[in-house]
Protein backbone atom coordinates (compact mmCIF):
# COMPACT_ATOMS: atom_id res chain seq x y z
CA UNK A 1 0.00 0.00 0.00
CA UNK A 2 1.26 3.23 -0.72
CA UNK A 3 1.17 6.13 1.45
CA UNK A 4 -1.25 8.24 2.27
CA UNK A 5 -2.20 11.15 4.85
CA UNK A 6 -4.84 10.58 7.15
CA UNK A 7 -6.98 12.74 8.55
CA UNK A 8 -10.11 12.30 10.70
CA UNK A 9 -12.93 14.74 10.50
CA UNK A 10 -15.49 15.74 12.87
CA UNK A 11 -18.04 18.22 10.68
CA UNK A 12 -19.37 17.85 7.17
CA UNK A 13 -17.73 20.97 6.52
CA UNK A 14 -14.40 19.91 7.57
CA UNK A 15 -15.15 16.95 5.45
CA UNK A 16 -16.07 18.51 1.94
CA UNK A 17 -13.21 21.30 2.61
CA UNK A 18 -10.93 18.04 2.98
CA UNK A 19 -12.43 16.69 -0.12
CA UNK A 20 -13.02 19.60 -2.44
CA UNK A 21 -9.08 19.87 -2.49
CA UNK A 22 -8.33 16.39 -3.40
CA UNK A 23 -8.96 14.06 -0.33
CA UNK A 24 -11.01 10.93 -0.80
CA UNK A 25 -13.81 10.04 1.94
CA UNK A 26 -13.50 6.83 3.58
CA UNK A 27 -15.94 5.12 5.74
CA UNK A 28 -16.38 1.51 5.83
CA UNK A 29 -13.33 0.72 3.83
CA UNK A 30 -14.02 -2.27 2.23
CA UNK A 31 -13.49 -1.52 -1.08
CA UNK A 32 -11.32 1.17 -0.79
CA UNK A 33 -8.80 -0.09 1.69
CA UNK A 34 -8.80 -3.84 -0.31
CA UNK A 35 -7.67 -1.54 -3.65
CA UNK A 36 -5.29 0.34 -2.09
CA UNK A 37 -3.84 -2.86 -0.99
CA UNK A 38 -3.66 -3.69 -4.42
CA UNK A 39 -2.41 -0.09 -5.54
CA UNK A 40 -5.44 -0.04 -7.97
CA UNK A 41 -6.39 2.79 -5.61
CA UNK A 42 -3.76 5.45 -5.02
CA UNK A 43 -4.86 8.39 -2.81
CA UNK A 44 -3.18 10.47 -0.74
CA UNK A 45 -5.63 12.01 1.33
CA UNK A 46 -7.50 9.88 3.30
CA UNK A 47 -10.59 12.04 4.96
CA UNK A 48 -12.40 9.40 7.64
CA UNK A 49 -15.88 10.40 7.90
CA UNK A 50 -17.11 8.05 10.63
CA UNK A 51 -17.78 10.30 13.31
CA UNK A 52 -19.81 12.74 11.69
CA UNK A 53 -23.63 12.30 12.92
CA UNK A 54 -25.43 10.49 9.55
CA UNK A 55 -25.90 6.85 10.33
CA UNK A 56 -29.60 7.71 11.72
CA UNK A 57 -32.45 5.14 10.01
CA UNK A 58 -35.70 6.40 10.54
CA UNK A 59 -39.26 7.02 8.72
CA UNK A 60 -40.59 9.96 7.69
CA UNK A 61 -44.18 9.52 6.96
CA UNK A 62 -44.08 6.54 4.81
CA UNK A 63 -40.57 7.45 3.68
CA UNK A 64 -37.50 5.60 4.90
CA UNK A 65 -34.80 7.63 5.32
CA UNK A 66 -31.46 5.92 5.47
CA UNK A 67 -27.90 7.93 6.57
CA UNK A 68 -25.37 7.43 4.33
CA UNK A 69 -22.98 6.34 7.27
CA UNK A 70 -25.78 3.43 8.10
CA UNK A 71 -24.04 0.31 7.96
CA UNK A 72 -25.70 -2.52 5.76
CA UNK A 73 -26.00 -5.16 8.79
CA UNK A 74 -27.86 -2.01 10.70
CA UNK A 75 -30.12 -0.69 7.76
CA UNK A 76 -31.19 -4.26 7.08
CA UNK A 77 -32.34 -5.02 10.60
CA UNK A 78 -34.06 -1.73 11.33
CA UNK A 79 -37.54 -2.55 12.53
CA UNK A 80 -38.50 0.65 10.41
CA UNK A 81 -36.93 -0.64 6.58
CA UNK A 82 -38.55 -3.89 7.83
CA UNK A 83 -42.24 -2.34 8.10
CA UNK A 84 -41.67 0.30 5.57
CA UNK A 85 -39.26 -0.85 2.89
CA UNK A 86 -38.80 -5.01 3.39
CA UNK A 87 -37.38 -5.05 -0.25
CA UNK A 88 -34.36 -2.72 0.83
CA UNK A 89 -33.57 -5.37 3.72
CA UNK A 90 -33.55 -8.09 1.53
CA UNK A 91 -31.74 -6.69 -0.93
CA UNK A 92 -29.14 -5.82 1.97
CA UNK A 93 -29.36 -9.47 3.42
CA UNK A 94 -28.37 -10.69 0.24
CA UNK A 95 -25.12 -8.93 -0.19
CA UNK A 96 -21.70 -9.22 1.16
CA UNK A 97 -21.03 -11.35 4.25
CA UNK A 98 -22.50 -10.76 7.82
CA UNK A 99 -18.70 -9.23 8.48
CA UNK A 100 -18.85 -6.97 5.86
CA UNK A 101 -22.44 -5.74 6.56
CA UNK A 102 -21.12 -4.73 9.90
CA UNK A 103 -18.73 -2.45 8.11
CA UNK A 104 -20.12 -1.27 4.93
CA UNK A 105 -21.76 1.99 4.61
CA UNK A 106 -24.98 2.65 2.64
CA UNK A 107 -23.04 5.61 1.04
CA UNK A 108 -20.26 3.51 0.44
CA UNK A 109 -22.73 0.27 -1.38
CA UNK A 110 -23.64 2.71 -4.01
CA UNK A 111 -20.40 4.02 -5.20
CA UNK A 112 -18.11 0.74 -4.62
CA UNK A 113 -16.18 -0.02 -7.87
CA UNK A 114 -16.68 -2.75 -10.05
CA UNK A 115 -15.41 -6.49 -9.44
CA UNK A 116 -14.16 -7.14 -12.99
CA UNK A 117 -11.44 -9.14 -12.45
CA UNK A 118 -8.66 -7.19 -14.71
CA UNK A 119 -9.59 -4.53 -13.13
CA UNK A 120 -7.85 -4.95 -9.74
CA UNK A 121 -4.86 -6.58 -12.42
CA UNK A 122 -2.48 -4.05 -12.64
CA UNK A 123 -1.10 -5.90 -15.53
CA UNK A 124 -3.66 -6.08 -17.70
CA UNK A 125 -5.68 -3.56 -19.97
CA UNK A 126 -8.56 -1.53 -17.90
CA UNK A 127 -10.20 1.57 -19.27
CA UNK A 128 -11.41 1.79 -15.72
CA UNK A 129 -8.25 2.06 -13.72
CA UNK A 130 -5.87 3.41 -16.65
CA UNK A 131 -7.99 5.20 -19.36
CA UNK A 132 -7.04 4.39 -22.89
CA UNK A 133 -5.70 1.68 -21.94
CA UNK A 134 -8.28 -0.96 -23.42
CA UNK A 135 -10.68 -3.87 -22.03
CA UNK A 136 -9.37 -7.03 -21.37
CA UNK A 137 -12.44 -8.46 -20.66
CA UNK A 138 -14.45 -7.71 -24.09
CA UNK A 139 -12.10 -10.93 -25.76
CA UNK A 140 -11.34 -12.15 -21.83
CA UNK A 141 -13.10 -14.07 -19.21
CA UNK A 142 -16.23 -12.53 -18.96
CA UNK A 143 -19.07 -14.50 -18.12
CA UNK A 144 -19.72 -12.67 -14.98
CA UNK A 145 -19.84 -9.43 -16.83
CA UNK A 146 -22.59 -7.05 -18.59
CA UNK A 147 -25.01 -7.43 -21.30
CA UNK A 148 -26.78 -4.03 -20.58
CA UNK A 149 -25.25 -0.79 -20.93
CA UNK A 150 -21.94 -1.98 -21.97
CA UNK A 151 -19.35 -0.01 -25.05
CA UNK A 152 -16.74 -0.99 -26.66
CA UNK A 153 -14.58 0.26 -23.95
CA UNK A 154 -15.81 -1.54 -20.70
CA UNK A 155 -18.51 -4.13 -20.12
CA UNK A 156 -18.51 -4.11 -16.09
CA UNK A 157 -21.23 -4.89 -13.94
CA UNK A 158 -22.12 -2.27 -11.36
CA UNK A 159 -21.94 -4.93 -8.61
CA UNK A 160 -24.63 -3.34 -5.42
CA UNK A 161 -27.52 -5.33 -4.60
CA UNK A 162 -29.71 -2.82 -2.40
CA UNK A 163 -28.87 -0.63 -5.41
CA UNK A 164 -30.85 -2.70 -7.65
CA UNK A 165 -33.67 -2.19 -4.86
CA UNK A 166 -33.56 1.94 -4.52
CA UNK A 167 -34.16 2.29 -7.98
CA UNK A 168 -36.72 0.11 -8.26
CA UNK A 169 -38.23 1.74 -5.60
CA UNK A 170 -37.28 4.84 -7.55
CA UNK A 171 -34.99 6.78 -4.04
CA UNK A 172 -33.76 9.78 -3.69
CA UNK A 173 -30.31 10.69 -2.34
CA UNK A 174 -29.33 14.19 -0.74
CA UNK A 175 -25.79 15.13 -1.01
CA UNK A 176 -23.80 18.30 0.33
CA UNK A 177 -21.04 20.02 -1.60
CA UNK A 178 -18.45 23.27 -1.68
CA UNK A 179 -21.42 24.89 -3.67
CA UNK A 180 -24.23 23.54 -1.49
CA UNK A 181 -26.95 20.70 -1.32
CA UNK A 182 -28.87 19.25 -3.81
CA UNK A 183 -31.09 16.24 -4.30
CA UNK A 184 -31.82 13.57 -7.29
CA UNK A 185 -32.95 10.49 -8.14
CA UNK A 186 -30.55 7.26 -6.86
CA UNK A 187 -31.07 5.82 -10.50
CA UNK A 188 -28.82 9.19 -11.65
CA UNK A 189 -25.88 8.27 -9.64
CA UNK A 190 -24.72 6.11 -12.21
CA UNK A 191 -23.62 6.40 -15.52
CA UNK A 192 -22.78 4.77 -18.22
CA UNK A 193 -19.48 3.85 -19.37
CA UNK A 194 -19.19 5.08 -22.98
CA UNK A 195 -16.12 6.08 -23.91
CA UNK A 196 -15.05 7.01 -20.44
CA UNK A 197 -15.61 4.01 -18.32
CA UNK A 198 -13.38 5.78 -15.42
CA UNK A 199 -16.42 8.18 -15.04
CA UNK A 200 -18.62 6.20 -12.65
CA UNK A 201 -20.94 8.75 -11.00
CA UNK A 202 -22.30 11.91 -11.52
CA UNK A 203 -20.93 13.42 -7.84
CA UNK A 204 -19.11 16.60 -8.45
CA UNK A 205 -15.90 17.49 -6.24
CA UNK A 206 -16.16 17.07 -2.51
CA UNK A 207 -19.74 16.59 -3.12
CA UNK A 208 -20.42 13.89 -0.04
CA UNK A 209 -23.78 11.54 0.03
CA UNK A 210 -25.42 12.43 3.48
CA UNK A 211 -29.10 10.66 3.08
CA UNK A 212 -30.69 8.31 0.89
CA UNK A 213 -34.98 8.48 0.91
CA UNK A 214 -36.58 5.77 -0.19
CA UNK A 215 -40.54 6.86 -0.54
CA UNK A 216 -43.11 4.46 0.49
CA UNK A 217 -45.81 3.50 -1.79
CA UNK A 218 -48.92 0.67 -1.74
CA UNK A 219 -46.29 -1.49 -3.92
CA UNK A 220 -43.41 -1.59 -1.85
CA UNK A 221 -44.75 -3.77 0.44
CA UNK A 222 -45.44 -6.25 -1.95
CA UNK A 223 -41.87 -6.40 -3.27
CA UNK A 224 -39.19 -9.29 -3.25
CA UNK A 225 -35.15 -9.21 -4.33
CA UNK A 226 -34.41 -12.26 -6.21
CA UNK A 227 -30.31 -12.89 -6.57
CA UNK A 228 -29.03 -15.85 -8.61
CA UNK A 229 -25.27 -17.00 -8.22
CA UNK A 230 -23.14 -19.51 -8.17
CA UNK A 231 -23.23 -20.72 -4.40
CA UNK A 232 -26.41 -19.74 -2.13
CA UNK A 233 -24.62 -16.90 0.10
CA UNK A 234 -21.96 -14.45 0.01
CA UNK A 235 -21.19 -13.87 -3.85
CA UNK A 236 -22.53 -11.41 -6.75
CA UNK A 237 -25.15 -11.80 -8.46
CA UNK A 238 -25.47 -13.37 -11.70
CA UNK A 239 -28.85 -12.35 -12.33
CA UNK A 240 -30.62 -10.41 -9.71
CA UNK A 241 -34.19 -8.56 -9.87
CA UNK A 242 -36.25 -6.31 -7.60
CA UNK A 243 -39.84 -6.08 -8.02
CA UNK A 244 -42.53 -4.26 -6.55
CA UNK A 245 -45.85 -4.83 -7.33
CA UNK A 246 -49.43 -2.98 -6.73
CA UNK A 247 -52.29 -5.17 -7.58
CA UNK A 248 -55.77 -4.63 -6.57
CA UNK A 249 -59.07 -6.21 -7.93
CA UNK A 250 -57.14 -8.98 -9.59
CA UNK A 251 -55.51 -6.33 -11.69
CA UNK A 252 -51.88 -4.68 -11.67
CA UNK A 253 -51.73 -1.21 -11.02
CA UNK A 254 -48.62 -0.53 -10.93
CA UNK A 255 -45.28 -2.34 -11.07
CA UNK A 256 -41.58 -1.97 -10.42
CA UNK A 257 -38.54 -4.00 -11.81
CA UNK A 258 -35.18 -3.09 -12.23
CA UNK A 259 -32.25 -5.85 -12.50
CA UNK A 260 -28.49 -6.48 -11.07
CA UNK A 261 -25.98 -8.86 -12.40
CA UNK A 262 -26.63 -7.95 -16.41
CA UNK A 263 -26.26 -3.96 -16.77
CA UNK A 264 -23.58 -1.52 -16.62
CA UNK A 265 -25.37 0.12 -13.59
CA UNK A 266 -28.48 -0.71 -11.47
CA UNK A 267 -31.09 -1.33 -14.90
CA UNK A 268 -34.46 0.14 -14.07
CA UNK A 269 -36.78 -2.19 -16.94
CA UNK A 270 -39.41 0.32 -17.46
CA UNK A 271 -40.87 -1.49 -20.57
CA UNK A 272 -41.66 -4.34 -18.75
CA UNK A 273 -42.92 -2.45 -16.26
CA UNK A 274 -45.29 -0.59 -19.16
CA UNK A 275 -45.80 -4.34 -20.16
CA UNK A 276 -47.35 -5.50 -16.88
CA UNK A 277 -49.55 -2.33 -15.98
CA UNK A 278 -53.43 -2.85 -15.95
CA UNK A 279 -53.09 -6.93 -16.83
CA UNK A 280 -54.24 -9.37 -14.54
CA UNK A 281 -50.90 -10.70 -12.20
CA UNK A 282 -50.10 -14.36 -13.64
CA UNK A 283 -47.32 -16.43 -15.46
CA UNK A 284 -48.45 -16.01 -19.05
CA UNK A 285 -48.38 -11.99 -18.56
CA UNK A 286 -45.08 -12.22 -16.71
CA UNK A 287 -43.84 -14.04 -19.46
CA UNK A 288 -44.37 -11.73 -22.36
CA UNK A 289 -43.18 -8.93 -20.08
CA UNK A 290 -40.23 -10.22 -18.87
CA UNK A 291 -39.24 -10.69 -22.59
CA UNK A 292 -38.89 -7.11 -23.07
CA UNK A 293 -35.46 -6.65 -20.72
CA UNK A 294 -33.79 -8.12 -23.65
CA UNK A 295 -34.45 -5.09 -25.70
CA UNK A 296 -30.31 -3.61 -26.42
CA UNK A 297 -28.86 -6.88 -24.89
CA UNK A 298 -25.41 -7.53 -26.45
CA UNK A 299 -24.39 -10.91 -24.85
CA UNK A 300 -20.31 -11.27 -24.78
CA UNK A 301 -18.51 -14.40 -25.94
CA UNK A 302 -19.25 -16.19 -22.26
CA UNK A 303 -22.17 -14.47 -21.01
CA UNK A 304 -24.38 -15.84 -23.22
CA UNK A 305 -26.87 -17.52 -20.35
CA UNK A 306 -27.58 -13.92 -19.15
CA UNK A 307 -29.75 -13.24 -21.86
CA UNK A 308 -32.10 -16.44 -20.63
CA UNK A 309 -31.20 -15.96 -16.76
CA UNK A 310 -32.64 -12.68 -17.15
CA UNK A 311 -36.51 -12.79 -18.09
CA UNK A 312 -36.57 -16.31 -15.95
CA UNK A 313 -35.03 -14.23 -13.04
CA UNK A 314 -37.83 -11.71 -13.22
CA UNK A 315 -40.85 -13.96 -14.03
CA UNK A 316 -39.46 -15.99 -10.49
CA UNK A 317 -39.19 -12.52 -8.75
CA UNK A 318 -42.49 -11.33 -10.09
CA UNK A 319 -44.30 -14.56 -9.04
CA UNK A 320 -42.73 -14.31 -5.59
CA UNK A 321 -43.89 -10.82 -5.14
CA UNK A 322 -47.47 -11.68 -6.91
CA UNK A 323 -47.29 -14.64 -4.15
CA UNK A 324 -49.07 -16.48 -7.35
CA UNK A 325 -46.01 -19.35 -7.57
CA UNK B 1 -1.77 -16.15 -2.82
CA UNK B 2 1.26 -14.51 -4.30
CA UNK B 3 4.07 -13.88 -1.28
CA UNK B 4 3.90 -9.82 -2.38
CA UNK B 5 -0.17 -10.49 -0.46
CA UNK B 6 1.75 -10.76 2.67
CA UNK B 7 4.58 -8.24 1.80
CA UNK B 8 2.97 -4.96 1.13
CA UNK B 9 1.56 -4.15 4.32
CA UNK B 10 4.21 -2.00 6.58
CA UNK B 11 5.90 -4.90 8.03
CA UNK B 12 7.64 -2.34 10.35
CA UNK B 13 6.73 -3.34 14.26
CA UNK B 14 5.92 -0.31 16.07
CA UNK B 15 5.66 -0.49 20.07
CA UNK B 16 2.61 -0.93 22.61
CA UNK B 17 3.68 1.99 24.70
CA UNK B 18 1.97 0.58 27.40
CA UNK B 19 0.15 -2.38 28.58
CA UNK B 20 0.91 -5.83 29.11
CA UNK B 21 3.46 -8.16 26.36
CA UNK B 22 5.02 -11.03 27.58
CA UNK B 23 8.43 -10.59 27.31
CA UNK B 24 10.28 -13.14 25.37
CA UNK B 25 13.22 -15.03 26.82
CA UNK B 26 14.47 -17.86 23.53
CA UNK B 27 13.71 -17.33 20.32
CA UNK B 28 10.14 -18.77 19.26
CA UNK B 29 10.08 -20.41 15.82
CA UNK B 30 7.35 -17.77 15.18
CA UNK B 31 10.42 -14.57 15.58
CA UNK B 32 12.67 -16.51 13.16
CA UNK B 33 10.09 -16.73 10.43
CA UNK B 34 9.01 -12.53 11.74
CA UNK B 35 12.42 -12.21 11.06
CA UNK B 36 12.56 -13.93 7.86
CA UNK B 37 9.80 -12.60 6.69
CA UNK B 38 11.40 -9.02 7.44
CA UNK B 39 14.51 -9.45 5.33
CA UNK B 40 11.94 -10.40 2.29
CA UNK B 41 9.83 -7.39 2.44
CA UNK B 42 12.84 -4.89 3.00
CA UNK B 43 14.04 -6.40 -0.10
CA UNK B 44 10.64 -6.60 -2.40
CA UNK B 45 10.00 -2.72 -1.16
CA UNK B 46 13.50 -1.22 -1.99
CA UNK B 47 12.51 1.78 -3.86
CA UNK B 48 9.13 2.53 -2.55
CA UNK B 49 9.39 5.83 -0.53
CA UNK B 50 8.22 4.46 2.68
CA UNK B 51 10.60 1.58 4.19
CA UNK B 52 9.63 -0.59 6.58
CA UNK B 53 11.61 -0.45 9.85
CA UNK B 54 13.66 -3.20 11.10
CA UNK B 55 11.99 -5.12 14.27
CA UNK B 56 13.56 -3.17 17.15
CA UNK B 57 14.52 -0.37 14.60
CA UNK B 58 13.41 3.05 14.43
CA UNK B 59 9.30 3.15 13.68
CA UNK B 60 8.08 4.24 10.47
CA UNK B 61 7.71 7.69 8.83
CA UNK B 62 4.42 9.48 10.41
CA UNK B 63 2.32 7.61 12.84
CA UNK B 64 -0.63 8.28 14.57
CA UNK B 65 -1.34 7.54 18.47
CA UNK B 66 -4.22 5.04 19.06
CA UNK B 67 -5.77 3.86 22.08
CA UNK B 68 -7.39 0.88 21.88
CA UNK B 69 -8.54 -1.62 24.80
CA UNK B 70 -7.89 -5.25 23.55
CA UNK B 71 -9.21 -8.30 25.15
CA UNK B 72 -9.72 -6.39 28.35
CA UNK B 73 -6.52 -4.27 28.43
CA UNK B 74 -5.89 -0.98 27.65
CA UNK B 75 -2.93 -0.09 24.42
CA UNK B 76 -1.62 2.64 23.52
CA UNK B 77 -0.12 1.80 20.26
CA UNK B 78 1.70 4.51 17.01
CA UNK B 79 0.80 2.94 14.29
CA UNK B 80 1.51 3.54 10.22
CA UNK B 81 -1.99 4.58 9.40
CA UNK B 82 -1.34 2.35 6.37
CA UNK B 83 -1.38 -0.88 8.78
CA UNK B 84 -4.61 -2.90 8.55
CA UNK B 85 -6.03 -3.59 12.11
CA UNK B 86 -5.07 -7.24 11.25
CA UNK B 87 -1.70 -6.47 11.06
CA UNK B 88 -1.57 -4.40 14.18
CA UNK B 89 -2.78 -7.52 16.03
CA UNK B 90 -0.98 -10.08 14.70
CA UNK B 91 2.72 -7.70 14.40
CA UNK B 92 2.60 -4.92 16.86
CA UNK B 93 0.82 -7.07 19.69
CA UNK B 94 1.63 -10.48 18.88
CA UNK B 95 -1.92 -11.79 19.07
CA UNK B 96 -1.00 -14.00 16.03
CA UNK B 97 -4.28 -16.29 17.29
CA UNK B 98 -5.90 -14.42 14.45
CA UNK B 99 -5.38 -15.47 11.44
CA UNK B 100 -4.52 -14.04 7.96
CA UNK B 101 -5.66 -15.77 5.18
CA UNK B 102 -6.86 -13.66 1.93
CA UNK B 103 -6.67 -10.40 3.26
CA UNK B 104 -9.32 -8.63 0.93
CA UNK B 105 -12.14 -9.55 2.99
CA UNK B 106 -12.74 -12.86 1.36
CA UNK B 107 -12.49 -15.71 4.00
CA UNK B 108 -13.24 -14.26 7.44
CA UNK B 109 -9.91 -15.45 9.13
CA UNK B 110 -9.11 -12.34 10.30
CA UNK B 111 -12.56 -12.19 12.06
CA UNK B 112 -12.58 -10.44 15.34
CA UNK B 113 -15.49 -8.12 17.56
CA UNK B 114 -15.18 -4.37 17.40
CA UNK B 115 -17.01 -2.94 19.70
CA UNK B 116 -18.61 -6.30 20.07
CA UNK B 117 -19.65 -6.45 15.87
CA UNK B 118 -17.90 -9.03 14.02
CA UNK B 119 -15.81 -7.37 11.08
CA UNK B 120 -12.77 -8.65 8.89
CA UNK B 121 -9.94 -6.98 10.46
CA UNK B 122 -7.71 -6.97 7.27
CA UNK B 123 -10.32 -4.60 5.71
CA UNK B 124 -9.97 -1.99 8.42
CA UNK B 125 -7.07 0.45 9.20
CA UNK B 126 -6.38 0.70 12.92
CA UNK B 127 -6.30 3.83 12.91
CA UNK B 128 -10.03 4.02 12.05
CA UNK B 129 -10.34 2.81 15.57
CA UNK B 130 -8.80 4.89 17.95
CA UNK B 131 -10.59 4.53 21.07
CA UNK B 132 -12.56 1.05 20.37
CA UNK B 133 -12.90 -2.30 22.02
CA UNK B 134 -11.46 -5.38 20.49
CA UNK B 135 -11.76 -8.92 21.24
CA UNK B 136 -9.84 -11.71 19.51
CA UNK B 137 -9.58 -15.39 20.23
CA UNK B 138 -7.28 -15.11 22.42
CA UNK B 139 -9.96 -12.84 24.75
CA UNK B 140 -12.58 -15.95 24.86
CA UNK B 141 -11.58 -18.21 27.42
CA UNK B 142 -11.74 -17.69 31.28
CA UNK B 143 -8.38 -18.67 32.06
CA UNK B 144 -8.67 -22.19 31.61
CA UNK B 145 -11.95 -22.80 30.86
CA UNK B 146 -12.37 -22.57 27.21
CA UNK B 147 -15.53 -19.96 26.08
CA UNK B 148 -18.61 -23.05 25.43
CA UNK B 149 -18.05 -22.24 21.50
CA UNK B 150 -14.51 -23.43 22.25
CA UNK B 151 -15.07 -26.12 23.83
CA UNK B 152 -17.99 -27.28 20.96
CA UNK B 153 -15.80 -27.10 18.37
CA UNK B 154 -14.12 -29.76 20.13
CA UNK B 155 -16.33 -31.72 20.63
CA UNK B 156 -17.72 -31.58 17.31
CA UNK B 157 -14.80 -31.56 15.20
CA UNK B 158 -15.21 -28.95 14.15
CA UNK B 159 -11.84 -28.24 12.57
CA UNK B 160 -9.54 -30.16 10.63
CA UNK B 161 -5.56 -28.01 10.01
CA UNK B 162 -7.70 -25.35 12.52
CA UNK B 163 -6.28 -21.97 10.17
CA UNK B 164 -9.86 -21.13 9.69
CA UNK B 165 -10.66 -21.81 13.41
CA UNK B 166 -10.49 -18.45 15.35
CA UNK B 167 -12.36 -16.91 12.43
CA UNK B 168 -14.85 -19.26 12.96
CA UNK B 169 -15.45 -19.29 16.05
CA UNK B 170 -15.65 -15.01 16.30
CA UNK B 171 -18.13 -15.35 14.02
CA UNK B 172 -19.58 -18.00 15.57
CA UNK B 173 -20.15 -15.37 18.88
CA UNK B 174 -21.55 -13.18 16.83
CA UNK B 175 -23.77 -14.81 15.04
CA UNK B 176 -25.01 -16.40 18.22
CA UNK B 177 -25.09 -13.16 20.09
CA UNK B 178 -27.23 -11.66 16.99
CA UNK B 179 -29.80 -14.30 17.36
CA UNK B 180 -28.77 -15.74 13.94
CA UNK B 181 -28.00 -19.82 14.82
CA UNK B 182 -31.61 -20.88 14.74
CA UNK B 183 -31.42 -23.21 12.64
CA UNK B 184 -28.67 -25.33 10.47
CA UNK B 185 -30.13 -23.44 7.34
CA UNK B 186 -29.54 -19.97 9.37
CA UNK B 187 -26.15 -20.97 10.99
CA UNK B 188 -25.37 -21.93 7.14
CA UNK B 189 -26.14 -18.47 5.94
CA UNK B 190 -25.23 -16.48 8.49
CA UNK B 191 -22.05 -18.13 8.81
CA UNK B 192 -21.46 -18.04 4.64
CA UNK B 193 -18.47 -15.35 5.66
CA UNK B 194 -15.89 -17.63 6.98
CA UNK B 195 -14.47 -20.48 4.38
CA UNK B 196 -12.93 -23.38 5.76
CA UNK B 197 -10.45 -24.73 2.86
CA UNK B 198 -10.55 -28.62 4.85
CA UNK B 199 -14.48 -28.83 4.87
CA UNK B 200 -15.05 -28.85 8.61
CA UNK B 201 -18.63 -27.43 7.63
CA UNK B 202 -20.69 -30.10 9.07
CA UNK B 203 -18.82 -30.08 12.17
CA UNK B 204 -18.93 -26.18 12.60
CA UNK B 205 -22.51 -25.54 11.83
CA UNK B 206 -23.31 -28.39 14.69
CA UNK B 207 -20.92 -26.53 17.54
CA UNK B 208 -22.62 -23.36 16.55
CA UNK B 209 -25.70 -25.01 17.35
CA UNK B 210 -24.88 -26.77 20.29
CA UNK B 211 -23.63 -23.73 21.48
CA UNK B 212 -26.25 -21.48 20.90
CA UNK B 213 -28.31 -24.24 21.83
CA UNK B 214 -26.47 -23.71 25.78
CA UNK B 215 -26.64 -19.85 25.76
S1 LIG C 1 -7.87 -12.40 5.83
FE1 LIG C 1 -9.47 -11.02 6.21
S2 LIG C 1 -11.12 -11.95 5.20
FE2 LIG C 1 -9.47 -13.22 4.60
S1 LIG D 1 -9.98 -26.32 9.40
FE1 LIG D 1 -8.59 -26.09 7.76
S2 LIG D 1 -9.39 -24.35 6.77
FE2 LIG D 1 -10.92 -24.79 8.17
Amino acid sequence: MLSFNFEKVRTEQDAIRAAAVGGRYIAGGTTLIDLMREEVERPEHLVDINALPMADIRADGFDLVIGALARMSDVAAHPETKRLEPLVAEALIEGASPQLRNMASTGGNLLQRVRCPYFRMLDAACNKRDPGSGCSAINGLNAGHAILGTSDHCVATHPSDVAVALVALEATMRVKGPDGERTFPVEELFRLPGNAPHLEHTLRPGELIVEIRVPGGPYARQARYLKVRDRASYEFALVSAAVALETAGGTIWQARVAVGGVGTRPWRMRAVEEALRDKPPGRNVFEAAAQLALEGARPLSHNHYKVELLPRTIVRALEMAGDVA
Amino acid sequence: MSMSDHNDAPSGKTRPTSGTTAPRSTLSRRSILQMAGGAASLAAAAGVAAQPALPGGPPVASTMHVRMVVNGSARQLEVDPRQSLLDVLRETLDLTGTKKGCNQGACGACTVLLNGRRVTSCLTLAVMHDGAEITTIEGLAQGDELHPLQAAFIAHDGFQCGFCTPGQIMSGVACIAEGHATSPEQIQFWMSGNICRCGAYPGIVAAVADAAGRT
